[in-house]
């Protein structure tokens, strides 16, 4: 991705759409998924999820022209990103450690948030 | 974008037979077209194969095949490679293999492919191919981690030394610590070298992987405490939310995650899919046409290196809000 733009160049992530045929696969380098609704749709989905996991490490996600990743901390220091795999490196850099999906306090917050 | 060239892997500990195959693959006429990339030209006896020196790093082979050093760089040793294919200075290969050393992590060389965008470009991960002492792989198996290392990311583990100790022993250890990977024994006269680097059927792979279930119940963590596990949806698969979940799982844990393929039943997906990664280089997802077996619920299969089972269950509970189950 371009540093300065964050648009141009981005290659596809593997986590960018389901893989099929009717949904045009990205390839290891071609252009980036196209801006479709429903990648859109998808785009905000990856968002929401992204805040539930981020909020009990005190950090948040937001789209950024359907190209990339924002990603802050509470005191507004901020990195963009072009995917959620960059988006984890970003996040350990603004903690100081990385946010681990096996981190008990983190299961039980989202445990809780499932009960009704 | 014309097809990329797969680069094969080919690892083994120091005296596993890795160069013994190598030299045998070189002298197999359907792999005359292979870019071969190795640590020293001298340590494989080229001498009869050898048709001219290209320059002090690169030979040219009867064969066809290119033999060239890798100093300290892989990724620009490849590059200079690609580009010198495309000036029509070497044969015009179709595929690459690379010789890693004897006790080298295998995953940065995939990791350098995966990620540096003219690699991946040009190049595509194709088979790793590990070879196995079957006289020392047990004291490897308990003195070097390295080991459960290069047997985890195998799609072909190839058996050595047969002729000197049993291989009998050796299944349940490799089976322990990769439950899909093919083995084959270096002295099985029906092993045809070329097929080691051939292409995966993606369906039987895939099958291979996530079935029998009985195969690929948590067997029991052996001495360096690697495991393989599977975990079976009752549901379907959020596919944005399994990107978030695996991507944050494998940035946080990816060394002690050695390998996880899955396939899965997605969420409004008419089609299964099919996910293989190597610690934090995951493969592009692949769909398959159809179910490879009767079993439509997803599967996830790990192996893991000092990691909790029900950890890392209780956390794919917690993200997807579903109750995977063993099989």
């Amino acid at each position: 991705m371009c540093g300065l733009c964050g648009i141009v160049g981005n290659a596809p992530h593997w986590t960018d759409g389901v893989p099929g045929p009717s949904v045009s696969a990205p390839s290891a380098s071609g252009p980036a998924a196209p801006d479709t609704p429903s990648r859109r749709r998808e785009r905000q989905e990856r968002v929401r999820g992204l805040n539930r996991v981020l909020a009990p490490f005190g950090l948040t996600a937001s789209d950024w022209q359907a190209h990339a990743y924002i990603i802050a901390t509470r005191t507004g220091r901020s990195e963009i990103v072009d995917n959620v795999a960059h988006l984890w490196q970003a996040a350990a850099r603004l903690r100081g450690k990385p946010c681990d999906p096996l981190d008990p306090v983190l299961i039980a917050r989202l445990e809780g948030d499932a009960r009704p | 974008m014309s097809e990329r060239v797969p680069l094969h892997l080919l690892s083994g500990f120091l005296g596993s037979g890795k160069t013994t195959l190598l030299r045998r693959m070189l002298d197999t006429p359907a792999l005359g077209d292979s870019a071969v990339l190795v640590n020293e030209l001298g340590e494989i006896g080229l001498d009869h194969h050898l048709l001219r020196h290209i320059d002090g790093e690169t030979v040219l082979l009867r064969s066809g095949c290119i033999c060239c050093t890798v100093r300290d760089d892989l990724g620009a040793a490849l590059k200079d490679l690609l580009n010198r294919r495309a000036r029509g200075e070497v044969p015009a290969f179709t595929r690459i293999i690379v010789e890693s050393t004897g006790l080298a992590d295998p995953v940065p060389i995939l990791s350098t492919v995966a990620a540096d965008p003219t690699l991946r470009h040009h190049l595509r991960i194709g088979r790793v191919v590990t070879t196995v002492d079957a006289v020392n792989a047990g004291l490897q198996n308990r003195q070097q981690p390295e080991f459960a290392k290069q047997v985890a990311v195998a799609d072909r583990l190839v058996l050595t030394k047969t002729d000197i100790a049993s291989a009998e022993p050796i299944f349940p250890v490799l089976r322990a610590i990769n439950p899909g990977a093919s083995v084959h024994l270096v002295m099985d006269p029906s092993l045809d070298v070329a097929d080691l680097l051939a292409e995966a059927d993606t369906r039987a792979e895939a099958l291979a992987w996530t079935t029998p279930p009985s195969r690929l119940r948590s067997a029991p963590a052996h001495e360096a405490g690697v495991h393989s596990f599977c975990m079976v949806f009752d549901r379907p698969v959020d596919w944005v939310t399994l990107g978030i979940w695996l991507t944050m799982l494998l940035h946080a844990n990816g060394a002690s995650i050695l390998r996880v393929k899955g396939l899965l039943d997605v969420a409004g997906a008419e089609h299964p899919v099919f996910i293989n990664g190597v610690q934090h280089v995951m493969h592009q997802p692949l769909h398959l046409d159809e179910w490879p077996d009767g079993d439509r619920r997803s599967r996830l299969v790990f192996i893991v290196r000092d990691l909790s089972r029900e950890l890392i269950e209780r956390s794919a509970r917690a993200f997807l809000g579903h109750v995977p189950e063993y099989a």
